[in-house]
C-alpha cells in the first residue's frame, strides 16, 4: 500500500479549475516531484493534503487513514509536516520558539500543567529541545538559534521553515518549492539536505519544484501537472523529454531555461 | 556584553537563565516586599493600584501581545471578576475561594463568549469586544437588585485566617496581598511562555495558517487565550473592586478598557515588564497631571483632560515607538552594551517582509 493515495481528486475555485480528477500515490521512501508551469494546481495539491481545502470529489489517504474525515490541526498529528511557498514562519519569535513550534504534535501534557509547569512538562521540554537541537545542528541553524524571524535573510528563513517541519519527525514531508529565491550554494545544500532527509531519516518526501536540475537529481519520480490534470508521469528524464510537457512550458520556457542556467552556472 | 554559555537544556527552560539575573529579580521582590517600610501609606496605596493594574494589564497582554487579538471589552471582564468575587464573599464564602472562584467563573464565561466573537478578525473583533463592555455597563444597571446597579455597592471586608484587610487602618497588609496575587500571576504568565502553551499562542498571532499546519487547534487555542485572559483581568477587576470599597457600573465603564490597551501599548505589547510599566504609567499620570494644572491653571479643573492626553499618548506610542517603554528599554540597553559601537541605524524598523495568508 501506498503511503499517501490521492484518487480522483477535483477541486475548483468559482470558474478555475484548480485540479481535476487527480490521482497520484506516493511510495514510502520515495522523492516525489511535482512539476509544471505557474498556476498549475501544485500549490493546491499541498494545501488539499493539508486539509485546507476539501475538494469536490475523490478521496486522500496517508497510510490507510482517510485524510478527508479529519480536520486540518490533526493532519500532522498523523505525520505530515509541510513547508510554504511564501515562507511561513512565526515571525515574532526565534529561530528556537519556531522549531519548538514543530514539536507541538508531541505535547502531551494540558492547559493547566503547562500553567503550573508540573515536573511532566519540563521532561517534554528536555525532550522537544534535546530533537530541536538535532535538528539545528544537521541544518548548521547554530549561529541564528536565538535570533527573531524578523531580522533573518530569506535563504535562511527558508531554511528555519525546513527546520520547523523536521521538528515535528514527519514521516510524509511536503516542500513547496525548497530551492525557489535560493543562491547556487544554498540550492546546492537543500539537495544534501533532501538526501540526507530521505537517507538517514527515512523521511518520504513530496515537493514541487521548478528548478529541473534539482529535481533530477533528488527525485524518483515526477508528476507534471498543467491545468491541473496530470500530463505525464515517470522518472525525472521521462516527464522531461515528455512531449506534452515540453508543450505545456512552450512560451514559459521554464523548464529549459532554469535547468540550463542552473547547468551552466555549475 | 554579556555571553551564556548554555550547559544543558534547563538554561533555557528554567525562569532565568543565570544567577545574575536570578539575584537581579530576587533583589527586585524584596525591595517590593520592604516597600511599606520605605514609602507613607498614601504613596503605598499608590503603589497598590499599581499592582493591581498591573494584574488586569496582564490579562489584556496575553490575549494582545501574546496571541495577536484585540479586545476593547476586558472592562466587563474586570466587572465580572469583581460582582462575581463580592457576592460570592456575601454568600459567605471565605475571601480567597470567592477570589480564586471569581477568576474561574470570568475564565470560563470569556472563553464561552470567545467562541463566537473569534471567528472576527482585527478591527471586526475590536467593535464586537467594545459592544461587549457597553452592554457590560447596561447589565450592571439592569441587575440592581444584585449589583447595586448606579447606587454601587460597598465591598466587604477581606479577611484570610482572620486576619483583616483594610486599606486604612493597614494598607500594608493590602499592598502585601496584591503583591502576592501579582508575583503568582507573573509567574503563570511565565509559565505559559516556555510551554507548549505559549509557543501556540505566538504561534496564532504570527501566522494562523502555518499554526494549523502544525497543527495548532487555532480556535480552540483563541479560546483558551481568550478564557487564560478574561480569568486573569477578572482577578485584577476584583481586587480593584475590594480596594476602592464602593463601585458601581462606572467603575468599569468602557473607558476602563481603553486605559488597559493604552496602558499594554505605551509598556510594551508582548512583554511582561511592558504590563508594569503600562501600569505605572495609568496610575502616575493622573496626579501628573493635575499637578501640571495646579501650576499653570490654578486649580482650574480642564474636563476630559485625562481621557485626551490618555488617547494622545497612546497615538504617539503607537507612531513613533510601536514596542512601547519595553521596547524603548531594550534599544538603550543594547547601546549601552555596545558602546561606543552602536550604530545610528541599529534601530530602524526592519521592513518585515510582506505577511501574506494566502496559501498560493
Ligand atoms: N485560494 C484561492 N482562491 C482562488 N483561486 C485560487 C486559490 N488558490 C489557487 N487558486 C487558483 O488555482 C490555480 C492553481 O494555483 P496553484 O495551486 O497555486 O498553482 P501552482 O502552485 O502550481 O503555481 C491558479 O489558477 C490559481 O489562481
Ligand atoms: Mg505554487
Amino acid at each position: 500500500m501506498s503511503l499517501l493515495d490521492i484518487r480522483d481528486v477535483t477541486l475548483k475555485f468559482g470558474g478555475v479549475t484548480a485540479v481535476n480528477a487527480l490521482s497520484l500515490s506516493v511510495e514510502e521512501g520515495q522523492v516525489f516531484a511535482l512539476v509544471g508551469p505557474n498556476g498549475a494546481g501544485k500549490s493546491t495539491v499541498f494545501n488539499l493534503i493539508s486539509r485546507f481545502y476539501t475538494p469536490f470529489g475523490g478521496s486522500i489517504r496517508f497510510d490507510g487513514t482517510d485524510l478527508l474525515a479529519l480536520p486540518s490541526h490533526r493532519v500532522p498529528s498523523l505525520g505530515i509536516a509541510r513547508t510554504f511557498q511564501n515562507i511561513e514562519l512565526f515571525h515574532q519569535a526565534t529561530v528556537l520558539q519556531n522549531l519548538l513550534v514543530g514539536r507541538h504534535r508531541h505535547r502531551r501534557a494540558g492547559m493547566v500543567e503547562n500553567i503550573l509547569f508540573t515536573p511532566r512538562v519540563r521532561e517534554e521540554e528536555r525532550a522537544h529541545r534535546a530533537a530541536v537541537e538535532e535538528v539545528i545542528d544537521f541544518l548548521d541553524l547554530q549561529p541564528y538559534r536565538d535570533q527573531r524571524i524578523a531580522g533573518l535573510p530569506y535563504g535562511v528563513r527558508k531554511v528555519v521553515e525546513l527546520g520547523r517541519a523536521l521538528a515535528s519527525k514527519p514521516r510524509l514531508l511536503l516542500l513547496d518549492e525548497p530551492a525557489s529565491g535560493l543562491s547556487v550554494e544554498e540550492t546546492q545544500n537543500m539537495r544534501w539536505w533532501i538526501d540526507d532527509i530521505r537517507r538517514q531519516m527515512g523521511i518520504t518526501v513530496l515537493m514541487v519544484e521548478h528548478d529541473m536540475g534539482l529535481v533530477a537529481k533528488v527525485c524518483d519520480r515526477v508528476l507534471a501537472l498543467d491545468g491541473g490534470r496530470m500530463i505525464a508521469i515517470g522518472t525525472p528524464a521521462e516527464v522531461q523529454s515528455h512531449p506534452d510537457v515540453i508543450a505545456a512550458y512552450l512560451g514559459t520556457g521554464a523548464i529549459s531555461k532554469t535547468a540550463d542556467a542552473k547547468g551552466a552556472r555549475r | 556584553m554579556r555571553f551564556h554559555f548554555k550547559t544543558s537544556y534547563d538554561t533555557d527552560i528554567d525562569l532565568f537563565p543565570d544567577w545574575g539575573k536570578r539575584g537581579l529579580y530576587l533583589a527586585l521582590l524584596a525591595l517590593a516586599a520592604g516597600l511599606p517600610f520605605l514609602i507613607n501609606d498614601f504613596y503605598l496605596g499608590e503603589a497598590t493600584n499599581v499592582l493591581i493594574w498591573a494584574v488586569a494589564g496582564l490579562g489584556l497582554m496575553l490575549l494582545t501581545g501574546q496571541t495577536g487579538q484585540v479586545s476593547l471589552g476586558h472592562s466587563a471582564f474586570m466587572a465580572l471578576g469583581c460582582y462575581t468575587c463580592v457576592l460570592l464573599m456575601e454568600a459567605g464564602a471565605p475571601f480567597v475561594v470567592a477570589f480564586v472562584l471569581a477568576g474561574l467563573i470570568t475564565g470560563v464565561v470569556g472563553a464561552a463568549i470567545a467562541v463566537p466573537a473569534l471567528r472576527l478578525h482585527g478591527v471586526y473583533l475590536a467593535i464586537a469586544t467594545l459592544a461587549l463592555a457597553i452592554l457590560a455597563d447596561d447589565l450592571i444597571v439592569l441587575l440592581a437588585p444584585w449589583t447595586g446597579g448606579v447606587n454601587g455597592k460597598y465591598a466587604p471586608a477581606v479577611t484570610i485566617l482572620g486576619l483583616q484587610f483594610n486599606r486604612w487602618s493597614n494598607p500594608a497588609a493590602w499592598y502585601w496581598l496584591a503583591l502576592v496575587v501579582v508575583v503568582l500571576v507573573t509567574w503563570a504568565y511565565r509559565n505559559i511562555l516556555r510551554t507548549p502553551l505559549g509557543r501556540s499562542f505566538a504561534a496564532v498571532r504570527d501566522s494562523e495558517i502555518s499554526a494549523q499546519a502544525m497543527g495548532v487547534d487555532v480556535a480552540r487555542t483563541k479560546t483558551m487565550a481568550f478564557g487564560l485572559s478574561c480569568a486573569i483581568t477578572g482577578l485584577g477587576g476584583a481586587l480593584m473592586g475590594l480596594f476602592s470599597e464602593v463601585f458601581n457600573n462606572e467603575t468599569f465603564g468602557f473607558l476602563i478598557s481603553i486605559q488597559l490597551v493604552m496602558m499594554i501599548v505605551v509598556g510594551g505589547l508582548g512583554f511582561i515588564h511592558g504590563a508594569f510599566l503600562g501600569a505605572i504609567v495609568i496610575s502616575f499620570l493622573p496626579q501628573l497631571l493635575s499637578i501640571v494644572t495646579d501650576t499653570l491653571g490654578r486649580g482650574v479643573a480642564i474636563p476630559g483632560l485625562e481621557s485626551a492626553v490618555f488617547g494622545g499618548l497612546l497615538i504617539l506610542f503607537i507612531l513613533f515607538e510601536p514596542m512601547g517603554l519595553y521596547g524603548r528599554w531594550l534599544k538603550i540597553r543594547v547601546w549601552l552594551e555596545l558602546f561606543p559601537f552602536a550604530r545610528k541605524d541599529m534601530f530602524r524598523r526592519q521592513k518585515s517582509y510582506l505577511k501574506t495568508e494566502r496559501l498560493r
